[in-house]
């Protein structure tokens, strides 16, 4: 089999060829054609086969008439200024570095374009060009040309805001490591015998640098810490925040005490030191996937702008500006942005984004359509009945709200120990200074500060980012995209996992074929094949997919009737493939149950094919490593397929047939009510509301930058067979932060009773402190290692 | 000995100077992409270059 020289798919038995090069498709041949003409074809050298291959060509060249519109390409616009202009534009399909390599040498294929530079970790690439030489419409054309398809969308302030954050992560680590190791050096002379001998006015420079340079430390680098306590006071709650700052105040307090009144140097090296260490953890948890989006709402799926009819014109209008009445015009490939009336025009409709059958559906004048679907066919015209907003699908999302406060409710372990932590330590620390103020006043505020010192639950705050830092990474290496590290946490207390069927256990794109009725002999086989080849309806590809292999034979007189079938003439035999309706012309009552194409020779019905789905791979081991978690089963589709789900499922498992997404979204609800910790499993849009109030919102995605609603992860679909493993994964992960808290604890204990008789030292401090941090963050990496090499992840 | 005291200040100097140089690498943006410039600095932009500036050439 020969590879396709621009994507490396299987040519095929035709394959498309060029220049003695082989492709799989005309678009990738194509694209070879302008690159070499460009000299450009070193992108094939640096890599094999670094091309993308379009499933679908789009080919009106309107698409991206709305860029022209300048309300729109101004909002699109970083920046524009004497015709010179810069735009950014996120392009999920980058992926090696052929593709960076090509991106940034844009400037060649068109002069317009003066520089373009590729962000590869957010997908992005920069393009500056010459507005009077090339418009922003052309550019993306261009991309489109060689098969770089921007996605565009106006909502990337999120991206923004964490790039920002993630800066300002850097600079504090930054600036605490600097003040870390230069006080370090300063207070070396403490930790070495016969350092009391150094003479007092260098140790008083010395302290008094050292107090210099904590001061961006406990202003800037601690910040995060201050702020976060402060809040979480305010809401009367105690997190991990709370005793950290305590402990980072005490630390500051007492050691610039010492320093001013001459009576030691100390502990501003473990001030720092602490948070250089937590900052990093801190860095560490927050890293996510920013290519990835888990937040995306109805607006990144619908087009910004759609083509509206008035008085025959056509105009570009922004989604949010079409109003109930107006006439839109809807082509080949596009999306149906609002739920509306179809009033000229065969409607097509693919709503395999929004229900995940691929299977189209077809619509006639007059029909009501839904929002979300995608018109394949020739152009149809729709009048709008409801706004984008108050659409079917996209009311969906309005529930956000909702379950962002119910979101809120769970508490984390991190909460729940700090809680007690804090308070016990408040009442250790005032105990003490009690008895010790019988002795001294000065000794019980000394004692009072070293306890709070000691005990400050570093080690305790470094353990889940490294853990579930670690863990999130692992995931990601298989294919389990997880938006935070909050979501392992709540993985581990899920009893209840609800799956969607269409798209989610069945493949979206591929069913099990088989033949009913008289056997097609070896040249009716092929004259069915070739009449099947002329059409891109997904069940005839999948016939003549199955259908053995044989040359093509002449179709003439070819007719497509859109949701009815196809017919043809090949060698003066008339062949029909279609619904029963079209073939024998009266339905039966099982019609509706399963897919079918019928097949009628020269008039006469000879059987049909039946499609069933394809469950995916591994679903017997999914269901099987689920023992002690309640399974439900919800699906817009009717109970024809209970039987087959049942040999997958236990009699135990609920299956609910015939579900809206609103009825969906209810059930979650009502499960969560009843106290139960839920899992949704879906991939579509009709699943969007249920994900949301899902305790976690898994989305199956075959192509993971694309098409997945908001969600708190996405899953791989190739992965699907080890869901199971991660959730068992998530509960070993659970068991090494206990497991590290233990550690910290044992730590904490022998330094309180140290801190308790007012026999703390700098120095014991600064060993003490350090090394816990370390030792539980070295502990927390590798056991998460080890467990990841155990479970073969 | 006190000697030291001006080294600790000079080289506080010199350290504050490259804690400058990489506050302000942070905030060009130079830690945003860690993948495109390890792989950007193995390309040869020349061969490009003089193969439009040729075809430039024919132009006119």
């Amino acid at each position: 089999m020969a590879e396709c020289i621009h994507c490396g798919q299987d040519c095929g038995k035709n394959p498309v060829i060029w220049n003695e090069k082989q492709f799989c498709c005309n678009g990738c041949s194509m694209v070879y054609q302008i690159l070499s003409e460009k000299k450009l074809d070193r992108y094939y050298d640096m890599m094999p086969t670094p091309g993308i291959r379009l499933e679908q060509e789009n080919t009106s060249g309107t698409r991206y008439a709305y860029l022209d519109n300048d309300e729109i390409r101004l909002k699109l616009l970083d920046f524009s200024d004497g015709g010179i202009s810069r735009v950014n534009l996120f392009i999920p399909a980058i992926h090696c570095s052929s593709c960076i390599w090509l991106l940034e040498n844009l400037s060649t294929l068109h002069h317009g374009i003066m520089h373009s530079n590729v962000n590869f970790v957010r997908k992005e690439v920069s393009i500056t060009f010459r507005e009077s030489e090339i418009s922003l419409r052309q550019i993306v054309e261009l991309l489109h040309a060689i098969h770089y398809i921007p996605d565009i969308s106006y909502n990337k302030g999120n991206k923004d805001d964490h790039q920002k954050a993630n800066r300002r992560m850097i600079m504090k680590i930054g600036v605490a490591g600097f003040a870390f190791g230069n006080i370090m050096l300063l207070s070396f002379p403490d930790y070495l015998p016969g350092g009391e001998a150094i003479d007092k006015f260098m140790a008083g420079t010395f302290g008094i640098v050292s107090f210099i340079l904590a001061l961006p430390v406990i202003t800037f680098c601690s910040s995060d810490f201050f702020l976060s306590a402060f809040k979480s006071l305010r809401k009367k709650i105690i997190n991990i925040d709370l005793p950290l700052s305590i402990g980072i105040l005490a630390l500051f307090l007492e050691s610039s005490y010492e320093i001013f009144s001459g009576s030691g140097t100390g502990y501003m090296d473990s001030l720092a030191g602490l948070l250089f260490f937590m900052l990093i953890g801190r860095w560490y948890q927050s890293r996510t996937y920013q290519s990835l989006s888990f937040d995306r709402d109805y607006r990144s799926y619908f087009p910004i702008a759609v083509t509206r009819l008035l008085d025959g014109k056509e105009d570009f209008v922004q989604l949010k500006d079409l109003k109930t009445g107006d006439q839109i015009l809807v082509r080949n490939g596009e999306l149906i942005p609002v739920d509306s009336i179809l009033t000229d025009g065969e409607g097509n409709i693919d709503y395999s984004f929004v229900t995940g059958e691929s299977i189209p559906v077809a619509k006639k004048a007059g029909d009501f359509v839904f929002a979300g679907g995608k018109q394949s066919g020739a152009a149809i015209k729709l009048r709008v009945e409801k706004e984008v907003a108050q659409s079917y699908l996209t009311q969906l999302w309005n529930e956000d709200k909702l379950s962002e406060e119910g979101k809120m409710q769970m508490q984390s372990i991190v909460t729940k120990v700090s809680h007690y932590f804090t308070l016990i330590i408040l009442v250790i620390a005032s105990g003490a200074a009690v008895y010790w103020s019988f002795t001294s006043i000065s000794k019980a505020v000394y004692v009072f500060a070293s306890i709070l010192i000691v005990a400050c639950p570093c080690a305790l705050s470094l353990t889940i980012p490294f853990t579930f830092g670690n863990v999130m990474r692992v995931f990601g290496r298989n294919g389990f995209y997880i938006k935070n590290t909050e979501v392992i946490e709540k993985l581990t207390r899920i009893d209840t996992v609800v799956f969607d069927k269409t798209g989610t256990l069945t493949h979206s794109r591929s069913m099990n074929i088989g033949w009913e009725g008289n056997e097609l002999s070896k040249v009716e086989a092929q004259w069915v094949r070739s009449v099947a080849r002329n059409s891109t309806h997904p069940l005839s590809v999948m016939v003549s997919e199955w259908l053995p292999a044989s040359i093509l034979l002449t179709v003439n007189n070819y007719q497509e009737i859109s949701g009815l079938g196809i017919t043809g003439m090949v060698d003066n035999h008339r062949i029909m493939l279609g619904s029963r309706k079209f073939i024998a012309g009266n339905e039966t009552s099982d019609e509706s149950k399963i897919s079918s194409v019928y097949v009628s020779l020269d008039n006469k019905l000879r059987g049909f094919f039946k499609m069933e789905n394809h469950y995916r791979e591994g679903l017997n081991v999914v269901i099987s490593g689920m023992k002690n978690i309640q399974l439900h089963l919800l699906t817009g589709d009717n109970d024809s397929e209970e039987e087959n789900l049942r040999t997958y499922f236990s009699s135990e498992t609920q299956l609910h047939f015939n579900q809206t997404p609103v009825d969906k979204l209810e059930y979650i609800k009502e499960l969560k009510q009843k106290g139960r910790n839920v899992i949704m499993i879906g991939d579509g849009l009709n699943d969007a509301g249920a994900l949301l109030k899902a305790d976690i919102g898994i989305t199956i995605a075959d192509d993971i930058y694309h098409f997945s609603p908001a969600c708190d992860a996405i899953l791989s679909s190739s992965k699907f067979g080890r869901l199971q493993d991660y959730l068992q994964f998530s509960n070993s992960a659970l068991k090494i932060v206990y497991a590290s808290y233990l550690i910290s604890f044992l730590y904490n204990i022998v330094g309180l009773t140290f801190a308790i008789q007012g026999l703390l030292s700098p120095v014991f401090a600064a060993i003490l402190m350090p090394l816990s941090s370390v030792s539980v963050v070295t502990f927390a990496s590798l056991s998460v290692s080890v467990l990841s090499k155990s479970k073969k992840f | 000995m006190s000697v030291i005291v001006v080294l600790i200040g000079f080289s506080l100097i010199v350290a504050s100077g490259f804690l400058v140089a990489f506050l302000w690498a942070v905030k060009s943006g130079q830690y945003d992409d860690d993948v495109s410039p390890s792989i950007r600095i193995l390309y040869d932009n020349d061969e490009i270059k003089s193969e439009q500036t040729n075809t430039n050439q024919n132009k006119v």
